[in-house]
């Protein structure tokens, strides 16, 4: 894994690649690049960035838009289109953390109350004790016929 | 020929049930295969922030998240309980809720107070049932779970901890062993722990991240997004287990239902020899009383 590779290969990698840097572009569905890059253009929140090897640590959001790779020895840069997220550099590592939804406080709060509201509604009309009593009885039959399932099955012979 | 006819139909009923679960096995397989792809592209994702996290921790920024800090006493305890929406998939949700249940009770007998928030059908239904606190949830996830979708149900729960209503995120969830085995799992999401971020290899050295806009922002978004990658991953991965729970239940089915055919056929067939023999001997005492 690139994230956690020692000093020596980072050095062993610039000798057989000098001028690059390590591009991981993931999002929590999916890993959308893994690879090398001679410049990464990443759309942060201040502005456009444009991030060479050996850049100083930093960390920032991104806003949506395109992140483009230029990758060696290929003259069409890698375009990656990304609803927002946060990017990660280091000297010789950029990773890229995409969301997959367009994030924002508003847009986080509503979906909050989205939840919260579901959550009073499936509860409505019901006592605020936890009945232990129900629930191991309701789990020990379940189990009881898991049990009774698991006993025809192997009187069956299955 | 008493009772052929009954047993013609139990065994036209027994072959419709048969046809069902059949079908049933069929689709779960195939959305298995989906259900672990989903689950291991989702890893990269949650290993890489799980990487940055853990750097940040310990890149001594000039600011202390909530999320990091550990608190002394732990009186209120939230749980994020993952199980499916629907049913028919063997013991899946009896045992992850058989797990939370334990885990509730010693946290009461502790004296904690306890809040939670299920995700799926099979869990909202269960706790309300049993009259757990239910502070947010979120069900109808279907066969493909968005991140996006997680986003509320969680923020609750975060939220919750940052304002100090509780003092500590427990994650349960069947976690995918292989399509034989699964097993029911508990983590503590919240306050992080050093050693749930991992070591972080190399000597990156004593530095500090340039942070664009600034540190606090940066940090609040980035361990957010932590949390609920790893939510995330625990419903995909709870979703694998689903759905070969509900194959290898199925298949079982199926077998079961072949078998019982077998016994009333041999059954059916019985009768009708049985009718067929009666038929014989009558008519041949009746031509033996003619003649």
């Amino acid at each position: 894994m690139v994230m956690t590779e020692s000093v020596d290969a980072v050095s062993a990698r610039e000798a057989l690649f000098p001028g690059t840097v390590h591009v991981d572009v993931v999002s929590a569905e999916e890993a959308l690049f893994s690879g090398l890059a001679e410049m990464v253009v990443v759309p942060g929140e201040m502005g456009e960035l444009g991030i060479y090897p050996r850049h100083t640590p930093l960390m920032t959001r991104i806003k949506p838009g395109s992140v483009r790779i230029k990758r060696p020895d290929q003259e069409q840069e890698v375009l990656i289109y990304v609803s927002g997220g946060m990017l990660e550099v280091q000297p010789s590592v950029v990773t890229i953390l995409a969301d997959t939804a367009i994030r924002g406080a508003d847009l986080d709060e509503s979906r909050a109350l989205e939840a919260k509201r579901a959550a009073e509604e499936a509860i409505k009309n019901r006592t605020s004790v936890i009945d232990y009593a129900q629930a191991q009885a309701e789990l020990i039959e379940a189990i009881a016929q898991l049990r009774a399932i698991q006993q025809l099955r192997k009187q069956a012979g299955h | 020929m008493a009772g052929s006819k009954e047993i013609r139909a139990k065994i036209k009923s027994v072959e419709n049930t048969r046809k069902i679960t059949r079908a049933m096995e069929m689709v779960a397989a195939a959305k298995m295969r989906k259900a672990q792809e989903r689950m291991r592209a989702s890893r990269p994702y949650t290993e890489k922030i799980r990487n940055v996290a853990a750097r940040l921790s310990r890149a001594n920024p000039e600011y202390e998240h909530s999320f990091l800090g550990k608190r002394e006493n732990i009186e209120n305890v939230g749980l994020i309980v993952v199980t499916s929406d629907k049913g028919l998939c063997g013991g899946l949700n009896t045992n992850i809720l058989r797990l939370a249940v334990s885990l509730m009770k010693t946290w009461e007998d502790e004296g904690k107070s306890i809040v939670v928030c299920p995700i799926g059908n099979k869990g909202l239904g269960f706790m309300s049932r049993i009259g757990a606190k239910v502070k947010s949830n979120l069900t109808g996830l279907g066969d493909t779970p968005h991140i996006e979708k997680l986003i509320g149900a969680v923020k609750v729960m975060l939220d919750a901890y940052a304002a100090g209503e509780i003092d500590a995120i427990y994650l349960s969830y069947s976690h995918f062993v292989n399509t034989m085995k699964q097993e029911p799992r508990v983590e503590q999401l919240l306050p992080l722990s050093d050693e749930q971020l991992g070591d972080v290899k190399g000597s990156w050295g004593n530095w500090d991240y340039i942070y664009e806009p600034e540190a606090k922002q940066v940090i609040d978004d980035l361990l957010v997004r932590y949390i609920e990658s790893l939510v995330y991953q625990a419903v995909v991965e709870n979703m694998a287990s689903e759905q070969s729970a509900r194959m290898v239940a199925m298949k079982a089915a199926s077998d079961n239902a072949k078998s019982v055919i077998g016994e009333l056929k041999l059954v059916y067939n019985k009768a009708r020899q049985a009718a067929i023999t009666r038929e014989i001997s009558e008519i041949v005492s009746g031509a033996a009383a003619v003649g």
